[in-house]
Order: structure tokens, then sequence, then C-alpha cells
């Protein structure tokens, strides 16, 4: 070890990883449904999608999960956004080349990705 | 580019590891691979989490999932249903400990973690500890890097550590700052000191140093670091003992990967300051852990005590000045550096700050590890986060201190936990092995067993321990077998203060401890013993009889076939007889009694 500069490089590209073991209350989390019909859907290559996205992007407080049949099995693969203080937004029918403007948009700017949620679809 | 989406988090302390933790990350790997997983999910070995007695522990995050008591069966099921649908398994969670009195979803939620502040143990179960990337994630290295490129003078490393009012944590709680100085003070002929750290942790029941070693070993490897550069020493020794081979495979492997990024070794951080490290193995001996005999052992002598003064700080490790401390002490170093000697002085009480941690057995329901802020009461400690006594007994007692420390009585249970307050009521704080007792405990029996551990472990060297101790045993044995005399206390109280004036060592000083506090706390039990010839808990076999009720006896005769001895006579439907000169009093009729028709006297 030669310098503070290296241990902060080790420091930085390690930190992506551990930040996964934290939790806090102002973190957002992306929830992609998993369950049999969201997989048959195609929702593994959504959150795949995701976590390059979010990684690309280091986005550090954004933590992207997965969860069971939300319900609405024929509008799959759906993704929810909690974003803290907010009220959680619905995407549905998403596909991997989506994911980048929900990330640009709505994690980064703030900005609900109206035209993919589940009132537009509805 | 890495896309791990979950961490599954598995304890391979030694506790978890003994309820075959390492089968079930075999298993873990195995069913991702099966499931096309393994690229998505990341099996990660962490040191204990600290709630040994619901091990093994699987974390799952980011959810933070906490599932206990897994099954290798359980396995295929966590990845199938949490891994790939993402559908926590309810059915492994803690039970009934969450806010709305359901299963508890994460750690975190449990009381067993709300009253508990975590610094020493902060990485324990968090990291990875064969990573030093993983330490060097959650800010390790960043202390000593500061320290060396700042250059900062070693006495503002030191007052630094005064600042923080940190104390020793092996037991007796000298000032940190305060040794730390003595020995960057003292004048060495050649230049030479030297810098060590005790892990020789022999304490029955204690298993902090062996939990921070195997959970956070790099920042044990950190603080020695910053150590050796406050105080001019260059070389470093970590004295632990072989009976803990995970922590030790887990120190060496430690301290090679520091090795490999050049934060052990020569000019560490291009600052000119060398520093190295090496273990070394202790054949277990409960007098190493005593800072003159450990350093004589690292010489590669028996391991004896010597006579201080000269204090180890003015001359100890090969007659040079040396610092000793203890595992959890260093584990505070690098937070205090890292949050401010401020914070850490914040917490606590005026006399003993920061927090202690300590391993719960006994008779209590979360056996395990647990650090709290100095001050908290031993009854947050046992009932809040231990969970109590189990099966509805009553708190007799909790044991501090191990064999050099005494007993707290439930009368005291609003004690605050600090060095001064434990021992004002005759214990001490001790390492932090905290026994709970219950009302099934003898406490002459308890101060009996304590005994017989320091007569099985004194060195020999000096008549006050040697055979002081063996003379105490012998007086006590003769009170538990009902040949007690009056005159007998009057005589070990004697016995207790010649040993504690005139043993050589520290160990031997306060051996007669728990003696001691046993007979002030329950004096009414010996006195039981000695005049009525009677165990009020029941315990010292000599002065029970198991006696059967006629009246509730229905003559199944499932106690006489269970007596290993065929003390127990009487014909079907017919009350029981047990003949006490056959009778070995093990107990097995009472287990075997339907009827509780079987009982003590």
């Amino acid at each position: 070890m030669k310098s503070l500069a290296e241990l902060q490089a080790i420091r930085d590209r390690m930190r992506g990883q551990i930040e996964l073991r934290e939790s806090g209350d102002d973190r957002i989390r992306v929830v992609v449904g998993m369950a049999t019909c969201g997989i048959a859907a195609g929702a593994r290559p959504v959150l795949n999608a995701f976590l390059e996205e979010v990684a690309k992007r280091q986005l550090k407080n954004v933590t992207v999960s997965q969860t069971g049949c939300i319900g609405v099995c024929r509008l799959e693969p759906i993704v929810e956004v909690y974003v803290p203080g907010q009220e959680k937004v619905t995407y549905v029918k998403m596909s991997p080349d989506k994911v980048a403007s929900v990330v640009s948009e709505h994690l980064v700017n703030g900005r609900v990705v109206t035209e993919y949620t589940i009132g537009a679809a509805e | 580019m890495s896309l791990i989406r979950s961490h599954i988090l598995v304890c391979t302390g030694t506790g978890c590891s003994s309820s075959e933790s390492p089968k079930i990350i075999a298993e873990f790997e195995k069913q991702l691979a099966l499931q096309g997983m393994d690229k998505e999910a990341q099996v990660v070995r962490t040191g204990c989490f600290g709630l040994c007695a619901l091990g093994p522990i699987v974390t799952v995050y980011p959810e933070g999932a906490c599932y206990t008591h897994v099954t290798v069966d359980d396995v295929e099921e966590i990845v199938a249903e949490h891994i790939v649908k993402g559908r926590i398994v309810k059915r492994l969670l803690n039970k009934n400990e969450g806010g709305d009195g359901g299963p508890a979803t994460s750690l975190t939620e449990t009381r067993f973690y709300k009253h508990q502040h975590r610094i020493a143990l902060r990485n324990c179960g968090v990291i990875n500890p064969e990573s030093i990337d993983e330490y060097i994630a959650v800010d390790g290295y960043a202390a000593l890097g500061k320290i060396l490129t700042e250059k900062l003078p070693p006495q503002q490393v030191i007052d630094t550590v005064l600042a923080s009012g940190l104390r020793g944590r092996g037991g007796a709680g000298f000032p940190t700052g305060k040794k730390w100085q003595f020995t960057a003070d003292a004048v060495s002929p050649d230049g030479v000191k030297y810098v060590c750290c005790n892990a020789d942790e022999g304490d029955p029941g204690a298993f902090m140093d062996r939990s921070v070693l195997e959970g956070d070993p790099f920042s044990i490897l950190e603080a020695m670091t910053i150590a050796g550069y406050a105080v001019g020493a260059h070389q470093g020794y970590i004295y632990v003992r072989a009976e803990y081979p995970i922590a030790v495979k887990r120190l060496e492997v430690a301290i090679q990967q520091a090795k490999e990024y050049g934060l052990l070794g020569k000019n560490i951080f291009e600052s000119g300051f060398d520093f190295d490290l090496e273990l070394r193995l202790g054949a277990g001996a409960f007098v190493c852990g005593e800072e003159t005999a450990l350093m004589r052992s690292i010489e590669g002598h028996r391991g004896e005590p010597k006579t201080r003064p000269p204090f180890p700080a003015v001359k100890g490790l090969f007659d040079r000045p040396t610092l000793l401390n203890n595992v959890e002490t260093y584990a505070n170093i690098t937070w205090i550096f890292n949050h401010g000697p401020e914070a850490y002085a914040a917490i606590g009480t005026e006399k003993s700050k920061g927090t202690k941690v300590f391993a719960l057995g006994g008779k209590i329901t979360n056996t395990g590890l647990v650090e709290v802020p100095m001050g908290t009461t031993l009854r947050t400690v046992v009932e809040d986060i231990g969970g109590g006594v189990p099966g509805g007994k009553r708190f007799k007692a909790a044991q501090t201190g191990g064999p050099s420390g005494g007993c707290i009585p439930a009368s005291l249970i609003d004690t605050p936990i600090d060095y001064e307050s434990l021992s004002a009521i005759g214990s001490m704080m001790g390492s932090g092995g905290l026994i709970v007792m219950d009302e099934d405990n003898c406490m002459v029996d308890i101060a009996k067993f304590y005994l017989e551990f320091i007569v099985d472990e004194s060195c020999g060297k000096c008549s006050p321990c040697r055979i002081g101790t063996k003379r105490l045993l012998g007086l006590l044995t003769k009170i538990t077998e009902g040949d007690g005399e009056p005159e007998d206390l009057d005589t070990i109280e004697e016995l207790c203060e010649h040993i504690k004036q005139s043993a050589l060592c520290g160990l031997g000083q306060t051996a007669p401890n728990p003696v001691l506090s046993t007979l002030k706390h329950f004096r009414e039990e010996f006195e039981a013993h000695v005049y009525e010839k009677r165990c009020p808990a029941g315990v010292c076999k000599a002065l029970i009889q198991y006696v059967v009720d006629p009246v509730r006896c229905k003559g199944c005769t499932r106690c006489a076939q269970g007596c290993p001895t065929g003390a127990i006579s009487g014909a079907v439907r017919a009350p029981h007889i047990i003949n006490q000169s056959k009778c070995i009093k093990c107990g097995a009729c009472m287990d075997h009694c339907r009827f509780d028709a079987i009982y003590k006297q």
C-alpha cells in the first residue's frame, strides 16, 4: 500500500458490493416481481438490466430486490419503485430497454415515467 | 461488472461451525448453481452474529432476512423461494420477535439486538473476515492511512486514545492511553520495543475475543500497527490459544493478505514506518493470560509470572519495553480514530467509557455474544437482551469475571455494569464472561467449581496459590459432602484474605473472589450446608435424598426399570421405595416418573 488514493480506490470498488448489506430509511427500493408469471414474462432480464444500470451510474442509495406475484399477472413483468416518503410507483410490461429511462428519469431525477405505469396501461 | 444482487451471509464462527455451517455453505453453492443463480447471489462467510443459541444463522441481503436454526435440508427451500422468487421463508425466521408480534424479518429488529451498541463487534457477521477488500470497504485501514500519510506525531496518537477514556478490556480496566504513554516514554537499551496482543482467553464460558478474531481479524492488525507507531515498536506478537483453530486460521490469512497489500512490513503507506506481526500459539494454560507469564511463553520459556515492578511497559518481552493489550481493547481503537475520541467518551459512564462485550451463558434463553454501553444494568442484559431464565425458573445470580470475579445476587440485578460498580459489590468486570444461574444452582457448588479450575490451572510458582487454593478447595469439598464444621467458614475467609494479599500474580490474588463473593451474598446457603447438612438447591449429592411420595406413586415400575443400580423396589400398582444405600443420586428415576411422585429432600 503506497498511498491513501490506492486505499480509496479499493474502498470505492468494494463499497458497491457491501452496500447491499446496509439498511436505511432513505434508500430507494426497486422491486421486481419474480414469481412464475413474472419470470415467464421475462422478469429476469429486466432485473439484470436494473442491476447493470444502477451499478453503471453508481447509485449508492438504490436497492434492487425481488418479490413474489403482485397479482396482475397479465401485466408482468412488473416493477415497483419505492421512494421514501412518496407513494410507490408500479411499472408494468417492463422490458430491458425500458429500464434505462426509468433509472435516469425516476431514480435519478425523480420524475415518474408515466407512460410505463399501470395507470397508462389500463 | 459484478451483477450480484443478493448476498447470503452464513456464520462461520466456532458455534455455528460446529452446527454444520460449512455443510450449509456447500449446499448453498450447489443449489445456487443448480438454479443458475450463482452469478446473481453470492455466499459470504462471516464471523459470529452473536445469537449463538439460534445458530446456524443465515442472513440474506438486501432484504436482511435473518434465518435461524438453518439445516442443510432448508437450503434448497431458501434458494428456490427466497433467491429465485423473492419470497421470504417465514418458517425459518426468528419467531415472535418482530415489532407487530409476528416473526422478525431482520436481526436488527429483535429484542436481542435493540439494546446493543456494537463497536468492537461492528464488523462481526457483516463482512467476510478472510477478505481484506471487504474490511477496507467498511473504512478499514482509513485510520492507519490517515495517521501515517499525515505523519501525525505519535504523542498525538496517544493523546487520542487517552481522550477516549478507553480502559483495558482484559479485566483489570487499566487506562489504555496511559499504558501506551508508559511504553512510549520507556527507554529501551537498543531502541527495540514490542507490541503484543493477549488473545489467550482462558476464562470458562468466555468467547468474546475468539469472536472478534474470527469475525474481524483485520481490525486487530490495524490497531496493533497504530499502537506500534505510537509507542515506537516495529514488531508485534499475537498470543492466541491453539484451541481456537478457526481464529488462528483467520489471523494467518489476515496477516498474509495485509503483507500482500503492504499494510504490514516495510515502509507502510510510504511513510518510512515498518511494522511486522507474528502469531504465537499458546497451549492453553490459564496462567499464560497473565501478562508476565504470557511474555515468558512468547520468549519460549515456561509460562510463569514474574514479580512486578518492573512492569512490562518498562521491561517486558525480551526485557524490552512492551505494550500488551487485550483483543477487545484493540478492537475499539480504529473506531476511536475514525469517529473521534469524543464520540467514544460520550458512550458509557463517567469513569467507564465506551461499550463492553459479554459472552452470555448458563441458564439464559439467548446464549450468545452481546455488546452494550458501559453502565447498562444487569437486568437489561439478562432480561431484555438475554431473554431471561428459561423454563420459568427464578434468576438467582450472575457470575462475571470468571475465576477472578464474583457473583452478583438477584437483589443487585439493577447494578449498572461498569468497572467501579462491579468492584464495589465484590465482583469484577473481567474479560466478559457472564454466566447466569437459577434456583437450581447451589452457590457452594459454584464456588467449588471455580476453585477446582484454579487448582487445576495454578502454575505452582508461589505457595499461596499452589497450596492455599488447594486447601480452600478441601474445605469447600468438606462442606458439600456434609462434613462442614462452623469454624470452617471463618477459616475459609481468613485463608482467602491471605491468598489475596500474598499471591504473586493477578490471577492468584483474585482466585479467592468467587468464594468470597458467594460467601458474602449467599452466606445462608453455606450455613445450611454446615449447620443443617442441607443443600437448598438440591445439588450436593451427599446432602440430598431421592424419595418416593407413596400417595402420588401409582406403582407403574418405570422408575425401577430406569434405575441403573436397581435401588428401587416395589410391587406393580403399589408404592415403590428407594433403597438409600444403593442409590447413587443420578436422578434417572425423577426423569422417568410420569406422576411427579419422586422428589429431592
